[in-house]
């Protein structure tokens, strides 16, 4: 049974109580794409305009990080870096991982941020999330753009593998979205997520190979470990960047599925709570 | 007859009371899910759930159709539900109950200058908020001058907004809204805001779009201006349909029922009656002084009579009353006089003069006081009342600006010397 928005009559809306379990609209989502672009473009305008140093900041969180994890993780405590210098180690895993934790953060506080527009106007609430982590990528662009350097002057020369980046990259802006769907709509319920969120990404980025070679967890836990979708990005990453590393396996195929199972659960539950985000946020 | 643009049928919006007002923290899911376990596991249908948070219909049963052209204005007092109606109809909210077809581009106005944000320019403004409010981007390019001219703020168009005053921020919102061009418009009383000239600006630019044959439906409190522009009313209250019909008669009988539903509070038995052990109010009543007594209009003189029971002997006591608008401005507070005052009733009674109250909803609030100093009881909302437009002047329908609308003397005469002249050749 359709209930929105198209009933037989061409342009005629009706507009119920919510039923059944997914109202998804594809159709409605591309009507409005001209919004999610807005959303975007604002999005990034304000933060270049609010901040004294603009771009600066998506080069510094992962520069300065990597300088830290290279010091402390490499020089001091040696951990394995697959015969990689560490700045390029930590920095191949740095760039997904800085987009990914941003894209997260900035995603579970959009529907909170926005609830004068949420109750006053109607979308697609989906827009604000993925406006959200679509935002991310243009961080993500400028911090690629200083990786090159970097990693020709250690010598690293790029391989074809590096054209699978826009694969990986998709695969951590599905994973942004699909929790941040999670977070954002019970974020409208209870603001506690607010503050678990922060927590969250600091476990989630010790459950991942950002200081560490995923070769340090034992082989037979290894596909477990792909269940975390980031372990799957982030080795990824490195061995599209560098050549070293593991090239797509068992573990990204678990990583992907995941990716793909907390999308349509992210999906399902914040449609059902989009009907009533109004109301409670 | 052709089919409605709008048709809605059995319409109903629940609330669960406080659910709007704040937000649940993780803390009440988790006491309550202490003290009433049964809850988790979703036995909650058995053991009666709903008595637990008191729920609030803003809407129930609401059946109407609107035609092509119509230009609907919506009245009620506060909390009738007329904010809610549109919120669904612009999709904002979903029904709980029934349902409403829409046929043809809604734009919707709840709110001026949904989206704005202060760092962004001007410029950048207009179109994300036209973004938001579903414009087209080419749709902005080709509008964005007559916008702009409208808003009156070519200068500062590439200013950041946190430097524009409120009414240039204002006219600039409204100008994007304004040129939304949907085939139905809702507008939730965006005219209580702004200047007069914006408001007048406002109002034209309302007409204009009705006269394009474009359907409108209106919230407003400035019943003037929805005598002029409606052509239909739909009278809300308590979330149900009080009446629909043509505006003026719709708009008449609002007002009669709403003017003398709230002109006396009466407490019959002192129990029951507001107050303590030492003061308890009696009455309260708005009585017109000239003319019909069916409707208050900005000459009718008025006297307010207060009535209490007085408990201490001798005690000094006084009233003061607050008297307020709908934007919840206070137009006035007077105090009447003090002196010691026996046990039993004591009235006081005020005159407020014709020609000094301005057109609108007013509310008084009062306040027993002993010793001048000491609030021995304090009830708000005791009466209400409205103020209509007497008759309206040539073509003039907004309301006319200002918080009262005094009567003042004028002297005009031709002069032949102004006296400054002379003053000023003193002192050279």
């Amino acid at each position: 049974m359709t209930i929105l928005p198209n009933v037989p009559r061409e342009d005629k809306l009706r507009i119920g109580p919510p039923q059944g379990w997914l109202e998804l609209n594809l159709r409605e989502m591309a009507d409005y794409r001209e919004l999610l672009y807005f959303f975007v473009w604002r999005d990034i305008k304000i933060r270049y305009k609010q901040t004294a140093i603009g771009a600066a900041w998506a080069v510094l969180q992962p520069l300065l990080t990597m300088v830290v994890f290279s010091l402390f993780f490499g020089k001091l405590a040696k951990m394995p870096s697959l015969g990689l210098p560490y700045p390029v180690f930590y920095y191949t895993a740095l760039l997904p991982w800085t987009y990914f934790a941003t894209a997260l953060q900035n995603a579970s506080n959009v529907v909170v941020d926005q609830q004068r527009v949420i109750t006053k106007v109607y979308f697609p609430r989906l827009i604000l999330p993925a406006s959200a982590v679509i935002s991310g990528l243009v961080d993500f662009a400028v911090g690629f753009l200083l990786y090159i350097p970097l990693q020709l002057y250690y010598g690293i020369i790029p391989t074809r593998a590096m054209l699978l980046l826009p694969v990986f990259l998709l695969l951590a802006v599905l994973t942004a979205l699909g929790v941040g769907l999670w977070l954002s709509a019970l974020n409208a319920v209870y603001r506690d997520v607010r503050y678990v969120v922060p927590f969250l990404v600091q476990f989630w980025m010790l459950a991942s190979p950002v200081a560490y070679p995923s070769s340090v967890v034992p082989a037979r836990w290894r596909v477990v470990y792909g269940l975390n979708p980031m372990t799957g990005v982030i080795e990824s990453f490195r061995w599209s960047l560098t050549g070293q590393g593991r090239p797509p396996d068992l573990q990204l195929l678990a990583s992907a599925s995941m990716v793909v199972l907390m999308l349509l659960a992210g999906l399902v539950y914040f449609q059902r709570m989009e009907t009533t985000i109004a109301d409670v946020v | 007859m052709s089919d409605p643009v709008i048709h809605v049928e059995g319409l109903g919006k629940r609330y669960a009371i406080g659910e709007r007002a704040r937000y649940f923290a993780l803390r009440d899911v988790l006491t309550n899910a202490l003290k009433a376990p049964a809850r988790l596991f979703g036995l909650n249908r058995l053991s009666g759930n709903h008595s637990r948070r008191e729920q609030m219909w803003a809407l129930r049963d609401v059946s109407f159709d609107i035609y092509e052209g119509e230009v609907v204005g919506l009245i009620g007092r506060n909390g009738a539900g007329k904010t809610t109606l549109l919120k669904i109809l612009s999709r904002v909210t979903r029904p709980t109950t029934g349902f409403a077809e829409v046929d043809g581009r809604l734009g919707s106005l709840l709110e001026v200058g949904t989206g704005f944000h202060p760092e962004l320019t001007g410029r950048e403004n207009v179109f994300l908020s036209g973004a938001i409010l579903g414009m087209s981007k080419r749709g902005m390019d080709r509008k964005f001058d007559e916008m702009v001219a409208f808003a009156e703020v070519e200068k500062f168009i590439d200013t950041p907004l946190k430097y524009y005053s409120t009414g240039m921020q204002m006219r600039l919102a409204f100008a994007v809204a304004a040129h939304l061009e949907p085939e139905i418009l809702l507008v939730d009383e965006v005219l209580a805001v702004g200047d007069a000239s914006f408001q007048k600006k406002c109002l034209g630019k309302m007409g204009d779009v009705s006269r394009q044959g474009r359907t409108i439906i209106f919230v407003s409190h400035n019943m003037t201006a929805l005598r002029s522009l409606c052509s239909r009313a739909l009278w809300l209250n308590g979330g149900k349909i009080v009446e629909t019909g043509s505006a003026g008669d719709v708009i008449d009988h609002y007002l009669q029922k709403n003017t003398v539903a709230n002109l006396e509070s009466l407490w019959e038995s002192e129990l029951a009656a507001p107050g303590d052990h030492q003061v308890r109010l009696r009455a309260v009543r708005v009585i017109p002084e000239a003319g019909s007594s069916d409707q208050i209009t900005v000459h009718t003189p008025l006297r307010i009579e207060f009535a209490y029971w007085n408990y201490l002997p001798g005690a000094v006591l006084n009233v003061s009353i607050f008297l307020n608008n709908l934007e919840e401005i206070c137009v006035f507070n007077i105090v009447s006089d003090f002196a010691p005052r026996p046990v039993g009733l004591i009235r006081h009674t005020v005159r407020i003069p014709g020609d000094f109250l301005n057109t609108g909803s007013y509310y008084v609030n009062l306040l027993i006081v002993k010793d001048t100093s000491i609030v021995l009881l304090r009830q708000d909302n005791v009466v209400a009342f409205e103020v209509v437009e007497g008759k309206v002047l040539g073509n003039w329908y907004g309301r006319v600006p200002g918080v009262v609308r005094p009567k003042l003397s004028w002297l005009s005469e031709a002069i032949e010397n102004d006296g400054l002249a002379s003053t000023r050749s003193h002192m050279t």
